[in-house]
């Protein structure tokens, strides 16, 4: 596939980390944000091809990880309505709320669908007037106009039938989270280059430099991370603090104007919980008022609904970098994939799920 | 925040009030809305991430991924998988 | 070891107080319920070999016997229906174990209102497969359950065939240093039945593998090849396959990745889904393991057969870590390529 598997190639991949050895000349600590970089990283083994010095802490880039449990509590209330035809990422099926996931829902009689594309849950509310149709609208700033879009047709299409449950969360309020504590871990950014295809890269600007930290705007294939750690670590070795963009092929400066214009009609900033990191001021969207007939959580009733988090599960930590998932004391025998504690060991992005994949190698 | 493939836009109509296009993915072909592209034409490569274009891929950034590499001076014939020690090189 | 009478043996999945989709999957869920249920319910030799096909001895013979329950849905994807699987599906487990597939039953449980049409469509596809495969069905049942206890159509195929004399094709045969073949690309069925599903609908029609795969195995018993095992890569893909294989020969495997061949049309839906074709299903692929010796004549005659034309060696057993499937990266790193727990499902993260 064009645009793809050139950035997946051997030679290149060996060259950039030969560059990276020559370039780097003591530790350094990067932080990738996104969950797809950390998927990509661990299914390709990059951490292990570089050289000792440098360390990649996973960040909490994942927003299926971060979704808080009364979201999904509130997502299996909903789905669990005769009359709700309850749409979802698969991402999100397998998700542990309180004490149960949308898949052991749907196993009771719920009608939980995946879709691809939150439109698709739109026509389903088109073609069934007799049905409520909920779409779980979760994600960062890249999915968000698209979650946007489908409120958007709900209301020019005149669809009463149709309602969205909003977990969205914004990055950079989390980037400042991680950079603002007083044991900072990490030294540089790897940034999301597809919420920065969304939103541009200025953002960003004045967090490297308050905390004079390199961040470079990165993609996902095995040489833009390559190409990402390289600019990322050349900067540190030259004490710059600025902001690079590595994935330029999709990232604009100024990012996609049609796409935050709409994300600024249907949404606002609002404050979020984040699974495991707990609130964070200013790092939501909720729909505005002017849309509050398409909002599931008043429609259903569910608004006030609090849960609280597992005690065992030491998720925040992992999506802080602070700890590794191996190093968990119940990872691989408590918490597995098939009985997940936290988010981060069910979501395909979760590090500890990645780590769980493609880590438990046999001794050689 | 994460998948987004790379694909080829084959054609493109407008669906009511949405601009949407058929996508070529590979050797997929899917309906995809390219109401956040609108100046993507047929023949050019979109990211596409849950049913939506979010870019359209600028192809000479692309190929600087690879330009990148001769820049930083390293040549074909450096091979960090060689056994030999890893760490930092004197260059 | 005498089998509890009550059955109390818990599932290592506690929380799990009802069957999930996932026990179905072809992971690690039902591995585990197949180990922890089932097997010690039944306990008896045959079953004890773990195989697709139970292989038992009746007077002078040895002939091999499997069951199948099918409920593919939707019903009809490109490239087949639950009638042709429910065929080609029994005769490949038959052919796993190198038997000449001779004599099907048919069971089917049909859902009150399933239209005549439909069930006239599929006991069409049976009949043709059964043609197909030279097979034949010589006994059956029907029951018809309310409306809205099934999904339409559940079909139970069992089948019997003669495994030649001379022919042990098994897991416990592997060996150390045995190459592992795969007879074509992976993926096709799983995203044939995935595009014809509400709200993943490709443009572009991929049409399901699914074949008979006793004429490719026989092409090689008749060569005189020394086969070790041979298994056909269904739910769950290639790498649960190649897991069973790891597990119950006791042995690691070694894959390259870029060894497996995949369509551009499967990888780019597996792309856009966020799916690794790894594992996803297919319905006319099977695995080979055989001494190293015979890999060249085996893809020899494997690619001058129809369904073999992809032929390729993609890996080889090694001693360590047994039970183990390891995978050689595009990028040329190592990694576990490990068993889901449940169904792979499409993804935007």
């Amino acid at each position: 596939m064009r645009f793809l598997d050139e950035y997946r190639g051997e030679a290149a991949g060996r060259r950039y980390v030969a560059a990276i050895g020559a370039l780097v000349t003591r530790p350094w600590r990067l932080m990738e944000v996104c969950g797809g970089q950390t998927h990509a990283i661990v299914r390709f083994g990059i951490d292990e091809l570089l050289p000792p010095e440098i360390t990649l802490i996973h960040g909490p880039g994942c927003p299926v990880c971060v979704t808080p449990v009364d979201q999904i509590d509130k997502a299996l209330l909903i789905a669990a309505r005769p009359e709700v035809i309850f749409c979802s990422f698969g991402d999100m099926l397998r998700v542990p709320g309180s004490e149960r996931d949308l898949f052991a829902v749907k196993a009771e009689g719920g009608d939980v669908r995946i879709v691809y594309s939150p439109l698709d849950a739109v026509t389903l509310a088109e073609q069934h007037p007799e049905r409520e149709v909920v779409f779980f609208a979760v994600g960062f700033e890249t999915t968000a106009p698209a979650n946007a879009a489908a409120v958007y047709e709900a209301r020019r299409r005149g669809l009463g039938n149709f309602s969205v449950l909003v977990s969205h969360v914004l990055v950079p309020p989390a980037m400042e989270a991680i950079l603002a504590a007083p044991d900072r871990l990490v030294d540089g950014f790897l940034a999301a280059g597809h919420v920065c295809t969304i939103m541009g890269t200025a953002e960003y600007e004045p967090l490297a430099a308050r905390y004079r930290v390199p961040i470079v705007v990165t993609g996902f294939e095995p040489l833009d991370l390559l190409q990402g750690i390289h600019m990322c670590v050349a900067q540190l070795e030259e004490g710059r603090a600025e902001v690079e963009n590595q994935y330029a092929r999709s990232v604009r400066t100024s990012g996609n104007a049609p796409a935050r214009a709409m994300i600024d009609e249907i949404f606002e900033v609002v404050p979020r919980t984040w699974r495991g990191l707990g609130a964070i001021p200013g790092s939501g969207l909720g729909l505005r008022a002017e849309y509050v007939v398409w909002d599931a959580e008043r429609k259903f009733g569910v608004r006030d609904l609090v849960a609280a988090e597992s005690e065992e599960c030491r998720s925040g930590l992992v999506l802080q970098g602070r700890l590794k998932p191996p190093d968990c004391p119940v990872f691989a025998t408590r918490c597995t994939p098939d009985t997940p504690l936290g988010a981060t060991m069910v979501s395909a992005e979760g590090a500890c799920a990645a780590y769980y994949r493609y880590r438990r190698m046999p001794a050689p | 925040m994460c998948l987004g493939i790379p694909g080829e836009v084959q054609s493109i109509t407008e669906e009511g009030a949405l601009r949407m296009g058929r996508v070529a993915f590979g050797g997929i072909v899917k309906q995809v809305c390219l109401a956040y592209v609108p100046e993507a034409e047929t023949g050019d490569f979109v990211i596409v991430h849950a049913g939506f274009a979010i870019s359209r891929i600028d192809g000479e950034a692309a190929a600087r991924v690879f330009a990148y590499l001769d820049e930083i001076g390293v040549t074909q014939e450096e091979d960090a998988m060689a056994p030999t020690t890893k760490g930092p090189r004197a260059r | 070891m005498k089998p509890d009478p009550t059955l109390e043996c818990p599932l290592p999945l506690a929380r799990h107080t009802v069957v999930q989709l996932a026990h179905g999957g072809g992971g690690r869920l039902m591995r585990e319920l197949v180990e922890h249920l089932f097997l010690p319910a039944f306990e008896n030799p045959a079953l004890a070999e773990r195989h697709d096909s139970a292989v038992v001895t009746l007077g002078a013979e040895r002939v091999a016997f499997t069951t199948d329950g099918y409920v593919v849905h939707p019903r009809f994807f490109p490239g087949g229906d639950i009638g042709t699987l429910a065929v080609y599906g029994t005769v490949n487990d038959l052919a796993m174990a190198g038997a000449r597939p001779a004599y099907l039953s048919v069971g089917l449980v049909l859902e009150e209102g399933l239209a005549f049409e439909e069930l006239r469509r599929i006991t069409a596809s049976m009949r043709d497969a059964a043609a197909a495969c030279g097979v034949a069905l010589v006994t059956g049942d029907t029951k018809v359950v309310d409306r809205g206890k099934g999904d339409g159509v559940f079909i139970t195929t069992a089948g019997i065939g003669l495994v030649p004399p001379g022919v042990a094709i098994h897991p416990r045969r592997v060996r150390p240093g045995d190459a592992v073949l795969l007879t074509g690309d992976v993926g096709r069925h799983g995203i044939a039945v995935l595009s014809v599903r509400e709200g993943l609908a490709f443009e572009t029609r991929i049409e399901s593998d699914c074949a008979p795969l006793a004429t490719l195995v026989a092409a090689l018993l008749d060569a005189g090849i020394d086969l070790h095992c041979l298994r056909d890569p269904t739910r769950g893909g290639l790498a649960a396959a190649l897991n069973e294989i790891a597990v119950d020969a006791g042995v690691g495997i070694a894959i390259t990745e870029a060894a497996v061949p995949v369509t551009d049309a499967v990888a780019g839906a597996c792309e856009l889904l966020g799916l690794d074709p790894l594992y996803v299903a297919c319905e006319g692929r099977m695995i080979a393991v055989l001494p190293e010796p015979e890999v060249d004549r085996a893809l020899e005659l494997l690619r001058a057969h129809p369904l073999g034309r992809q032929a390729a060696r993609i890996g080889t057993v090694g001693e360590s870590g047994p039970g183990t499937v390891v995978l050689e990266t595009r990028l040329g790193t190592r990694r576990l390529l490990d068993l889901l727990s449940g169904e792979q499902l499409p993804r935007i993260c």
